[in-house]
């Protein structure tokens, strides 16, 4: 299973701040990214935005990278702190 | 050189402490600090209170990544970073940043790349509330530009 986390207003908008994915037949964040935005117009609304971030490990990460099973994945907006 | 001090925490921080903190080794020639806080404006809007999510574990590692390269770039001794999550009304102070080294050019340096860099990088996110409702703050390309400049030797 892979660990989902979502932040901000990706995770407003989803109405949720996790899901459990069954990793099987992922291999890429840009995989996951796509079958998560496939469950509903809601979801492929919010997780399509050109400006969504992913982290997988606690580490910022690009789309075409490598998940497997056990990882902890996060999308999210840019960030604005300070 | 000390280890750097790296906290995400809800409560409010004491300058004066963290100041004193950092401050009392005499081969430090310059301290230079930067307070964030909460204003009464943003892109025209009237603000009246702010509230703050990260990503607990990420903000740690990444504000420790940040603090590690400007010692890369820098000859530092004091780095803390303080910054609150949760939410906080005008006038509250949000992140703290101390700086220590022997020279005024590079504790100025650090300090304001430190800043760049937590702006752009460490996941924070900040939800403002206004009279007309809430809404989360967008990225500002001019700190994207700001974290950039320092890589591409603009700073």
């Amino acid at each position: 299973m892979i660990n989902v986390l979502f932040f901000a207003q990706v995770r407003e908008l989803l109405g949720t701040a996790s899901v459990q994915v069954d990793s099987a037949e992922l291999t890429t964040a840009a995989e996951l990214r796509a079958l998560l935005a496939s469950q509903n117009d809601k979801w492929a609304q919010v997780l399509d935005s050109d400006k969504l971030l992913v982290a997988i490990n606690q580490t910022m990460s690009q789309w075409h990278a490598t998940i497997k099973d056990g990882d902890e994945v996060a999308f999210f907006p840019p960030v604005t702190g300070g | 050189m000390q280890a750097n001090k790296i906290i995400v925490q809800t409560e409010d921080f004491d300058v004066a402490a963290e100041y004193a903190a950092i401050a009392n080794d005499n081969s430090d020639g310059a301290v230079v600090t930067f307070v964030g806080k909460v204003r009464d404006f943003n892109d025209g809007a009237e603000v009246t209170d702010l509230t703050l999510e990260h990503y607990p574990g990420m903000t740690e590692n990444v504000l420790q990544q940040i603090a590690v390269e400007a010692r890369e770039r820098w000859p530092l001794n004091c780095v803390t970073i303080i910054h609150r999550v949760g939410t906080m009304h005008l006038g509250e102070q949000i992140v703290f940043i101390g700086v220590t080294s022997a020279h005024r050019k590079a504790a100025f340096a650090a300090c304001e790349f430190l800043i760049d860099f937590l702006k752009t990088k460490a996941p924070f996110w900040k939800l403002e509330a206004s009279p007309d409702g809430r809404h989360w703050v967008d990225a500002r390309d001019s700190d994207e530009q700001a974290a950039k400049a320092w890589n591409n030797g603009d700073k």
